[in-house]
């Protein structure tokens, strides 16, 4: 077995992922994202389970490790008690640790991902919040999400959330000692060392390709680049 | 097979849910697009049930969707609960109630973990302790928000306003229920009828009177897929899949959706909208869709709540002819009227589906 196996199998998600895979295909006929996109978790595993380091470092390096949506419908039907969704989890944790992620077009979106979802977490206390879903960035919500976001503190107020205030309840504003704790638990458990590498290799990244990260932010040409690039290349 | 052997077989697909005394969690997504969703459901565990069910408005994000996209690494996902738990055992509660699909899934995932590896338990508390000067103890019961109204479906019904039955032919309601992926599909055990069977809608449209529609894609993803969503370059792959849900339940002609996980309520109604805008298609006879409803509020309105108060006005797909068909009383002028009835405009009209 090769180094990247053993740095996989430090992963309890790649231990508790792959057990023995005997290639049947139940995962990849069940899978939504082997109906949409080239992808087939049954090769992911057979890959996996070769312990070849060569193919193991061109899967991290792929396209292919980012296709899956993780709904983990794989996890109910394999026979063997695999869960390829869990192999995926540690593929693109191993591919983000060791800059590879930067080398497809699927997985330079973690800087998107990092930049939207990491900061709300961070800042606001919550994965998302309705400031975030903006009409711009949101063209499928529709004129009534249009409509809601333009009128928040009303329309909220009226469902009986406490929008951004004090308290308990929906929409709160959640207080600077709570987001401290936060932080510090980021701090210790390896979450902002995640962060720092995944900006590290994404402002390499846009560098090489020209574009400006900015130094925070999702309002600089390479969030838009990684956001909304499709080449075309990823379906059927 | 005898009713007694059906009826030990079926004990396999049950799950104990607690019957009061509940710590409860919001959901990012649910309290974004739902969030009467939320208040709905706070209000008919403590006015129409009586029970006792806490908010510590310390709480905050799981970060389910964070590690889901996989920028949040297990270890602070684990903390980040264990910080949950420790904020339930210091207000004397010990059934554990998360809003969010997502969420109970990465509860049931976590505790999971704890019991095959007893070490990542341990060095969970240790990053707590450092991190927090916090401590817990791991719930008694955890249970989604939808389990409790599963488990309480008889007494709501007992002082039901309304059936789920159409009010002109008195023929019971064709309702389609979406079950969250997370909600079974990782650990069967921990959703009621498990990932084969999950009853947890089912039993609620059955107490009121409705009827559940079988389909082909009944199980299918809706298409969330976290990245394939909140990463615009991806959500074809977010419609495709709703799409496909679309296209297999159209023949059964529902009268509405019902989901348990909020995501998947949002884009079964938004990407009816989508699809309407794109190709002129709707998968109802009249071009206005779908309704898309949250348990709570087929919960709410069951009960006769104001489906403007429960926040039905925020969806795209237009409630009324579901309303009108179970013949709930409702003001047409105060659906986009703010809290005291203050004029705050209304959403612009579709260009294909009618509103």
């Amino acid at each position: 077995m090769g180094n990247l196996t053993d740095q996989l199998n430090k992963d309890i998600r790649f231990i508790e992922g792959l057990k023995a895979c005997m290639n049947c295909g139940v995962c990849t006929a069940i899978c939504p994202a082997a109906e949409f996109y080239q992808y087939d978790p049954r090769i992911i595993c057979d890959t996996v389970q070769s312990g070849d380091d060569e193919l193991i470092e061109n899967l991290l390096r792929s396209e292919t490790i980012w296709y899956c949506g993780e709904c983990m419908s794989c996890k109910t039907r394999c026979p063997r008690g695999n869960t390829p969704g869990f192999i995926i989890m540690a593929l693109r944790k191993l591919s983000q640790e060791l800059g590879y992620f930067t080398d497809s077009e699927k997985g330079r979106q973690q800087f998107a991902i990092k930049r939207a979802i990491g900061n709300s977490i961070l800042t606001t206390g919550y994965c998302v919040r309705p400031e975030l879903v903006s009409p711009q960035h949101h063209p499928e919500q529709g004129p009534v999400w249009e409509w809601v976001y333009d009128n928040l503190p009303e329309v909220m107020e009226k469902t009986g959330a406490n929008f951004k205030k004090s308290g308990p309840g929906a929409l709160r504003q959640i207080e600077p000692e709570v987001l401290k704790e936060l932080h510090q638990i980021f701090e210790i458990t390896g979450g902002y060392s995640m962060f720092d590498i995944i900006e590290k290799h994404s402002v390499q990244k846009a560098h090489g390709m020209n574009l400006d990260p900015s130094s925070d932010g999702i309002d600089n040409q390479y969030f838009e680049n990684t956001y909304t690039q499709n080449n075309g290349n990823h379906n059927h | 097979m005898k009713a007694e052997g059906k009826k030990k077989v079926w004990s396999d697909y049950q799950k104990n849910i607690a019957d009061n005394h509940y710590f409860y969690v919001r959901s990012c997504i649910r309290q974004t697009f739902f969030p009467g969703s939320e208040t709905t459901f706070l209000k008919i565990l403590r006015n129409n049930l009586s029970k006792d069910i806490f908010e510590d408005a310390r709480h905050t994000t799981c970060t389910g969707i964070g590690y889901h996209t996989d920028i949040v690494p297990f270890e602070t996902l684990m903390t980040i609960i264990a910080r949950q738990f420790a904020l339930m055992t210091e207000a004397g509660y010990s059934h554990f109630v998360p809003s969010c699909v997502t969420s109970f899934g990465i509860y049931t995932e976590v505790l999971d973990t704890w019991k095959h590896f007893p070490e990542t338990e341990e060095k969970t508390r240790e990053y707590l302790w450092k991190a927090t000067k916090r401590e817990f103890k791991v719930p008694d019961n955890l249970a989604h928000t939808s389990d409790i109204i599963y488990k309480f479906r008889e007494n709501i019904s007992a002082i039901s306003k309304y059936r789920l039955v159409n009010r002109k032919t008195g023929e019971p309601l064709n309702v389609v229920e979406h079950i969250g992926c997370h909600y079974s599909k990782m650990f069967p055990s921990s959703g009621v009828g498990g990932a084969e069977f999950p009853a947890v809608l089912t039993g609620m449209v059955e107490s009121w009177g409705g009827n559940v529609i079988d389909y082909p894609e009944r199980r299918h993803c809706c298409g969330f897929g976290f990245r394939q969503y909140l990463v615009k370059a991806n959500r074809g792959y977010s419609l495709s899949n709703s799409k496909k849900k679309f296209e297999s339940m159209q023949p059964y002609k529902p009268d509405f959706i019902v989901a348990n996980c909020p995501g998947c309520a949002m884009f079964l109604d938004r990407w009816q909208y989508t699809i309407a805008e794109m190709e002129g298609t709707t998968y109802d006879q009249f071009g206005m869709g779908i309704p898309v409803l949250t348990y709570e509020e087929m919960a709410g309105l069951v009960l006769g709540y104001s489906p403007w108060e429960m926040g039905m006005q925020m969806h795209q797909v237009s409630v009324e002819p579901l309303l009108d068909k179970i013949g709930v009383e409702y003001q047409k002028n105060e659906k986009y009227k703010g809290l005291h009835g203050q004029d705050i405009g209304k959403p612009q009209k579709p260009q294909f589906l009618i509103v």
